[in-house]
């Protein structure tokens, strides 16, 4: 299965249009999109609005693939979970965001291995073709922020 | 968050977020859920500080931790002026080119100040030890 998330806050129809167009040109039939309130009426694909945070972790869990904006609870879900994870960051020139903090997250993430970037629809249609040719294993992430950042906190508050 | 709780265990944890269904990922503390509101709107954030006043005055915490946004400013705030309680602003990983504007906002009331970004630390800012991946 593939799953797509666009996040809680604003629909993001650039992004399941272009996945909807790829689906139903490469008549693939297991999408899942947690699309929000979108009034975009999907081709191919499957949509729900919302998802409870477990249905979205139960969903992550079982997908072979997850597209999604670029937001860090997406990013950091897939990583724990070890699933191969394409973003596509909202822009806020688009209307997407409030600011464009989404495309500085996928400029950072960009050169890294860890996760794929997407910054239009057409890397992102080229991209979905090759991810899906060679859906590849990932080990998951620990599920433990950085021990310094962890440690400086403990410090704080039990000395 | 999740990421962070090796960093509080063994303290009593109360947790607070907008979204409700968060109550079932929560087992070793209490939980609320206020409404969320931003600096777009008025109303909204009356109605959340209100909600906060509760819970911080029900709690009373000696620590407040949060990685934003405007219900984890109002909460340090008042927390801190109603308690004196030391205060920890994690500022999210998400603001990569500049700090979220709560956490802009927060510095003078954080005790503990930190960026999850190297190149956002300086020596009048928050700091940088490390971030939640």
């Amino acid at each position: 299965m593939i799953f797509v998330a666009v996040g809680t806050q604003m629909p993001f129809d650039r992004l399941i249009r272009a996945i909807d167009s790829w689906a139903d040109s490469r008549g693939e039939n297991d999408v899942f999109a947690q699309c929000g309130d979108t009034g975009y009426t999907a081709k191919r694909i499957r949509m729900q609005s919302f998802l409870s945070p477990q249905e979205f972790t139960r969903c992550v869990e079982s997908a072979d693939l997850i597209v999604s904006h670029a937001g860090m609870g997406t990013i950091i879900t897939a990583l724990e979970k070890g699933k191969p994870i394409l973003v596509m960051p909202r822009r806020a020139c688009l209307g997407e965001h409030r600011n464009e903090h989404q495309l500085g997250t996928a400029r950072n993430f960009a050169p890294s291995n860890s996760i794929e970037v997407a910054f239009d629809e057409q890397e992102l249609i080229a991209k979905m073709d090759r991810l899906v040719c060679g859906r590849e294993s990932r080990s998951p992430i620990s599920c433990d922020a950085n021990p310094s950042l962890i440690k400086t906190i403990q410090d704080f508050i039990f000395q | 968050m999740g990421r962070l709780r090796p960093a509080l265990s063994g303290a009593s944890v109360a947790f607070v977020s907008t979204n409700p269904d968060h109550e079932a990922d929560v087992q070793d503390g209490r939980f609320y859920a206020v409404r969320d509101a931003s600096l777009s709107s008025k109303l909204g954030l009356v109605a959340m500080t209100l909600q906060l006043f509760r819970i911080v005055l029900k709690e009373r915490p000696q620590y407040v931790i949060s990685t934003g946004a405007a219900p984890g400013y109002i909460a340090i705030r008042l927390a801190r002026l109603l308690f004196k309680a030391r205060t920890i602003w994690v500022d999210s990983i998400a603001n990569v080119d500049q700090l979220s504007t709560s956490g802009q906002k927060i510095g003078k009331h954080a005790d503990l100040w930190l960026t999850q970004w190297p190149h956002l630390a300086n020596d009048n800012g928050p700091n940088y030890v490390g971030a939640v991946v």
